[in-house]
């Protein structure tokens, strides 16, 4: 809590680690361009390799395999459209894109942006009830011809629901067809134990602000044997995949948080995770026909994410009462002009328009706490029975 | 008071907000989303419902520090106010859909929603006045009367009145841009909108004629002589000067208006200024703001958005009324409404059906 504010909205951003403030404001005070010879330059370079080298050393990569970028968004991007470019370039028949169809948007729209603009085909893979990603589809849909296939894109874990995805089963059925595999891990870093060389992943994008670094940087973890195209041409910073001049300070204080964040890991996600079913079970306790979202077991979900639906409320709605009471989550729903739509995930998953409609995602985090919780207990009865009485008038008066 | 905000992006409803805010209530701000594509609106600053203007009253919700919210009334929007506007003009009437959405949406769809997530009141921009009466809240023409807009709230019903709130009703708005500035809001100098916002290129012919298709027939004068062809009646309103497209010169070469149109025959009709004198209006669906009048009222009647009102004697009846002007009145089209004053008092309004003229009758 800060300012009286309850805030649940972690996987959203999660508050910087002071100690990271620190590191972030000390690079900030250096001087160099880490491509520059001189001593300056030396400087700058030192603390990017020794950042390069703990963010490898704790998610399981070797140095040279990470690609430091603007955040996952660009993570995202590179990955997916310099795959694509680079398999494609290889072999023209390689023009099959295989994507969840629940991926966050910095790959859904990244893919449909290759398929309108570069003549790509995409086939979205079907999840179960809880949001699994069918692996029997992921098969047949290789063993159509896996000469043709450029990647497959299946994410870590959902930012929406909260469903970790079966991931050693789809790096499987695309390796032993010679198709590379990229994951968007922005959630599952500092939830769940993440080792991209132990996964086989080929690509796995990461992202700072999710565990208690800076914005606007985040890496993409790449097999050094992987060839990508670069989206971004320049000075050929990054192993000539990612030009533009180094962020030195927010790079240091992205290594911080996620050497922080994942040596705490242990400790951290099992309190998550009883907060997490302490805020289930009050919810409930509140409002007995909410739904939850996702799935219900334990190591099938991340530990801190909280995915409800709320039949006859509608999200937005319950957001603002929450809002208006201090309490900060979200509708979990796409946003392009701030018009809520219902989630592209929750549709995937077989949930009702109407009911996804009403959805709300809690996401704990590091400054969690039960205070947290017990204001969330207190205000959702009250606040869903208020949100029900609003989506009725409007139902009433539709003509 | 907890009180919802509308807010369009414009200069307007950010300094109502700001208003309402200062004046100590609990304000929240919301914008409405009219449009399912809102890239198919007007863009820039002219109309109402863009993804700039979304973004424009986000950034002074900000500067207000008050929360925002976006609300999607898309499907509402279209089915209340767009179709009724098709549908009008299709049975040959001239509607006014920005009365539409008042009704409809702005005091109906909104402040039900407002009022059942616990707000009191809804604020908007619009340039009217809600003063304490004897009876109770009225509704009044604003003080500024180049821009009052007590006209297009005329349909409001007592109990929508009572949950209103128009902060610039005694405000001039040039005073209101000033106000803007002063406060930081950078809305200050965006340029009024204008028109329909859901039209996006201001060619309401073109957008009826998307919508409607072509449905060529004859211009007729008085006589029933054709005069003229047309694409589609729906096109037209009755006092309309310009854009006839006539052939031939009127005999007495003086300039001819609409008169009449017959949808179900294709048929506009054209005559003399003399022609479309009115002096009594029967208007539908009457709409009372308090108590409704009983028999015979003498009040001032303004039929046109940007008209002023004349003095007429008004018959009320349960489903109608029936105005009688002092002298004859151009310019009176059937789908507008006819909007009752006392003094700068809003009484009712109706739609108006038929009209007639006394001399010709």
């Amino acid at each position: 809590m800060s300012g009286g504010r309850v805030y649940l909205d972690h996987a959203a951003t999660t508050p910087v680690r002071s100690d990271v403030v620190d590191v972030v404001a000390a690079r900030l005070r250096m001087l160099g361009n880490p491509s520059s010879l001189h001593a300056s330059g030396r400087e700058a370079r030192k603390s990017v390799e020794e950042s390069r080298e703990t963010v490898a050393a704790v998610l399981g990569a070797r140095p040279s395999e990470v690609v430091f970028t603007s955040g996952g968004t660009e993570a995202d991007n590179l990955a997916v459209k310099g795959l694509f470019w680079a398999r494609r370039a290889a072999d023209p028949r390689r023009n099959r894109i295989l994507a969840s169809a629940v991926e966050h948007h910095a790959v859904l729209d990244a893919v449909q942006w290759l398929v309108e603009a570069e003549g790509a085909s995409v086939e979205w893979l079907p999840v179960d009830r809880l949001g699994r990603v069918d692996l029997a589809a992921l098969d047949a849909a290789l063993n159509r011809d896996p000469q043709t296939v450029a990647l497959v894109t299946v994410m870590y874990a959902s930012n929406e629901v909260g469903t970790v995805q079966p991931m050693a089963g789809v790096v499987e059925a695309a390796r032993t067809r010679g198709v590379p595999v990229h994951s968007d891990a922005v959630q599952a870093v500092g939830q769940l134990p993440v080792d991209f060389s132990a996964t086989g992943l080929d690509a796995m994008t990461v992202s700072a602000h999710k565990v208690g670094g800076p914005m606007g940087v985040g890496a993409l973890l790449v097999r050094r044997e992987v060839e990508l195209v670069p989206v971004l041409h320049g000075g050929g910073q990054e192993r000539e995949v990612r030009s533009g001049t180094l962020d030195v300070a927010a790079i240091a204080g992205f290594a911080a948080a996620v050497d922080a964040a994942t040596a705490a890991r242990a400790e951290e996600a099992p309190r998550l995770a009883s907060l997490r079913d302490a805020l289930l079970a009050s919810v409930l306790a509140a409002v007995p026909d909410a739904v939850l979202n996702g799935d219900a077991h334990a190591d099938g979900r991340l530990p801190g994410n909280v995915h409800l639906s709320f039949p006859g409320c509608e999200g937005d709605s319950l957001m603002l009462l929450l809002d208006a009471r201090g309490i900060e989550c979200a509708t979990g729903s796409a946003c392009s002009a701030g018009v809520p739509e219902p989630s592209h995930v929750l549709l995937a998953m077989g949930v009702d328009p109407l009911l996804a409609r009403g959805s709300l995602r809690f996401s704990l985090g590091h400054t969690s706490t039960e205070g947290d919780v017990e204001a969330v207990a207190e205000a959702i009865g009250p606040v869903v029975e208020r949100a029900r009485t609003a989506g009725l008038v409007n139902l009433a008066r539709v003509s | 008071m907890r009180v919802l905000a509308a807010m369009s992006g414009g200069v307007d409803s950010a300094v109502a907000a700001a208003r309402c805010a200062d004046a100590g209530h609990d304000v929240t701000g919301v914008h409405l989303a009219l449009s399912s594509n809102p890239l198919s609106f007007r863009s820039g600053a002219r109309g109402c419902c863009t993804l700039e203007d979304a973004r424009d009253a986000r950034r002074a919700a900000d500067v207000l520090a008050i929360p925002f919210y976006v609300w999607d009334l898309a499907e509402r929007f279209r089915a209340e106010v767009v179709d009724d506007f098709v549908a009008e003009y299709a049975a040959g009437r001239t509607p006014n859909p920005c009365l539409r959405c008042n009704e409809k949406i702005k005091f109906t769809a909104v402040l039900d929603r407002a009022r059942a997530l616990g707000f009191d009141a809804v604020c908007t921009g619009h340039y009217a006045r809600v003063v304490e009466g004897p009876a109770g809240p009225e509704l009044h023409r604003a003080v500024d009367p180049a821009k009052d807009q007590s006209y297009v709230l005329g349909v409001l019903t007592g109990d929508q009145v009572v949950q209103a709130m128009f902060p610039l009703g005694d405000t001039l708005k040039t005073d209101v841009r000033a106000e803007a500035a002063q406060r930081g809001l950078a809305v200050a100098g965006k340029p009024d909108s204008h028109d329909i916002c859901f039209i996006a290129d201001g060619d309401t012919a073109g957008f009826l004629r998307h919508r409607l298709g072509e449905a060529p027939g004859d211009i007729v004068d008085e006589a029933g002589r054709r005069v003229g062809t047309h694409d589609g009646a729906y096109a037209y309103t009755v006092g309309q000067r310009r854009g006839l497209r006539l052939g031939h010169p009127a005999p007495d070469g003086k300039p001819r208006y609409v008169l009449g149109i017959s949808p179900v025959e294709r048929r506009v009709t054209v005559g003399p200024a003399e022609a479309l004198g009115v002096d009594v209006v029967v208007a539908v669906a009457p709409r009372w703001c308090g108590d409704a009048p009983a028999g015979s009222i003498e009040c001032l009647a303004q039929y046109r958005a940007h008209g002023t009102a004349v003095p007429a004697v008004v018959d009320v009846a349960d489903d109608a009324v029936t105005a009688r002007f002092q002298s004859a009145q151009h310019g009176v089209a059937p789908g507008q409404a006819i909007v009752l004053y006392d003094g700068t008092r809003v009484i009712g309004s109706a739609t108006i059906g038929r009209t007639m003229s006394a001399v010709r009758a």
